[in-house]
């Protein structure tokens, strides 16, 4: 049978549906099959880059360090959910297993965020967070908060992490984003991001204040701790910047449970 | 067609340069190639999709209809790419991301397709192989000699190990932040391409028209 296909000339329209179809089959089980064998791979990958992450906002281990032991070091931190509507740890999701990108598509997860709301340009937000801390005893000494915004191009997604007051900034790192490379890329230069370790995000009145201004911050000011130089030729990237620390430490984002930290009802 | 697998697999690197002569591949080179290692694995990348898709159009020549070999070839093409990319995603994250969509653009290389169409479909598998790796090898070498410049004096380092100390870091060199953005890899091809015609002058091209020389004379 196929011996008769194949000895039909080139150009007979059954022998180009044969090549075409089985041409079809070979390609799609070379794609599948490396998909799927190389999928608990790439599983394991994303997972040690994403502690990474928060390894490296953490402050546990230092930019550009080699050879580190991720899964080991991560096991000093701990991961919960957070459901940002009540403020509260929750249980009803594994920390080990939620993944936010599939939460924020799924409408039994996420909620449409209100057009006066949506600050940082997310469209959606999913109702539970996963949140990072690391203790000294029983006090918290980081929280790593996973916070994103959109920039100029594309949504940038951060790791912030907070000092145990719950305000001064530790350390900020963005690991994905696409903006503007040689200008809003800047977001991951190590020396900009170095000036927010000890900016405040909250003002006397608890409002998230933390801003990335045009130009360089003047340090008599009085607003000076709650600003963060700007990046030449990126001033959208940095407005996106401020609109995320404006979204996710206000009352949509993480300021209820921040609230309840503060006073033990988390 | 020269057939001499020698020649088929040398000629591509300076002679006949599927970058420099044939002008093809360019948007990638300027993309990918901020930096050494990125110029390196996308090479690596495209070298290894350019001699699969010429094996395989060239093992099935005989038996491709006319009418969609176009299409048959991209779908060979397309398929190696994807497995290329997954291997990256699972092998080198990091490379994988800093690379982002420049891997799956293998596919609209033209590099790739160009061999699978004029050289593979009509010559044995053997051959095809080589051809592939000619070509790949010498897209990588420009990717190279452009990520190694860029690189060098963009960043001061290679394979990020630090040569020419920065003056942010305290040394003496200060990077020339242009050569990070992409227009710097055109002028670094074009200068390649001028230098490559004045040491071979048979590349250079026959000019496609000439100015009229009595004009002036003819107005006055």
């Amino acid at each position: 049978m196929i011996r008769r296909l194949l000895d039909l000339p080139n150009d007979d329209s059954r022998k180009i549906v044969f090549i075409a179809v089985s041409l079809c089959l070979v390609c799609s089980l070379m794609v599948s099959s490396a998909a799927v064998l190389l999928a608990p791979i790439q599983a394991a990958q994303q997972q040690e880059n994403r502690r990474m992450n928060v390894l490296l906002a953490a402050g546990l281990i230092e930019e550009g360090e080699e050879d580190v032991q991720v899964n080991q070091l991560f096991q000093q931190i701990e991961a919960r959910i957070v459901n940002l509507d009540t403020g509260q740890f929750t249980d009803a999701v594994n920390p080990a297993t939620f993944d936010p990108r599939a939460a924020k598509r799924d409408p039994n997860m996420s909620d449409e965020i209100p057009d006066d709301d949506d600050v940082a340009g997310l469209g959606r937000r999913e109702r539970y967070a996963r949140v990072y801390i690391l203790r000294d005893g029983d006090a918290i000494s980081r929280l790593v908060l996973p916070v994103r915004a959109y920039g100029l191009w594309s949504t940038m997604f951060a790791f912030i992490a907070l000092e145990g007051d719950l305000n001064t900034v530790a350390a900020i790192n963005f690991y994905e984003h696409a903006e503007t490379p040689g200008l809003g890329d800047e977001i991951e230069d190590p020396d900009w991001r170095a000036l927010w370790a000890g900016r405040q995000i909250f003002d006397a009145q608890g409002q998230p204040r933390l801003r990335v201004i045009r130009g360089r911050v003047d340090s008599a000011s009085p607003n000076a701790i709650h600003e963060v130089d700007g990046m030449a030729g990126a001033t959208l990237t940095g407005n996106g910047v401020s609109n995320m620390i404006v979204f996710w430490f206000g009352e949509s984002g993480f300021g209820q449970f921040l609230d309840n930290l503060r006073t033990g009802g988390a | 067609m020269d057939a001499s697998p020698r020649k088929v697999l040398f000629d591509p690197l300076v002679d006949n340069n599927p970058v420099t002569l044939q002008m093809l591949g360019v948007c990638s080179a300027l993309a990918v190639t901020t930096n050494l290692l990125n110029s390196l694995i996308m090479s690596a990348a495209l070298t290894v999709v350019c001699v699969f898709s010429n094996g395989a159009v060239s093992a099935i020549r005989n038996h491709m209809p006319s009418s969609i070999r176009i299409i048959v070839q991209m779908t060979i093409i397309a398929s190696l790419v994807i497995v290329v990319d997954q291997l990256l995603k699972a092998f080198a994250y990091e490379v994988s991301r800093s690379l982002s969509v420049f891997v799956g653009l293998i596919i609209t290389n033209c590099i790739v397709l160009g061999r699978a169409e004029a050289f593979a479909s009509k010559n044995p598998v053997g051959l095809s192989l080589l051809d592939g790796l000619g070509n790949g090898l010498g897209y990588s070498a420009v990717l190279i000699v452009v990520g190694a410049v860029r690189e060098l004096f963009g960043a001061g380092s290679l394979l990020g190990i630090v040569i020419l100390t920065p003056a942010q870091d305290g040394g003496w060199y200060v990077p020339n932040g242009l050569l990070l953005l992409p227009p710097s890899a055109f002028f670094i091809i074009g200068l390649m391409i001028w230098g490559i015609r004045t040491w071979k002058r048979d590349q250079v091209e026959p000019e496609e028209f000439q100015i009229h020389a009595i004009h002036r004379q003819e107005v006055l």
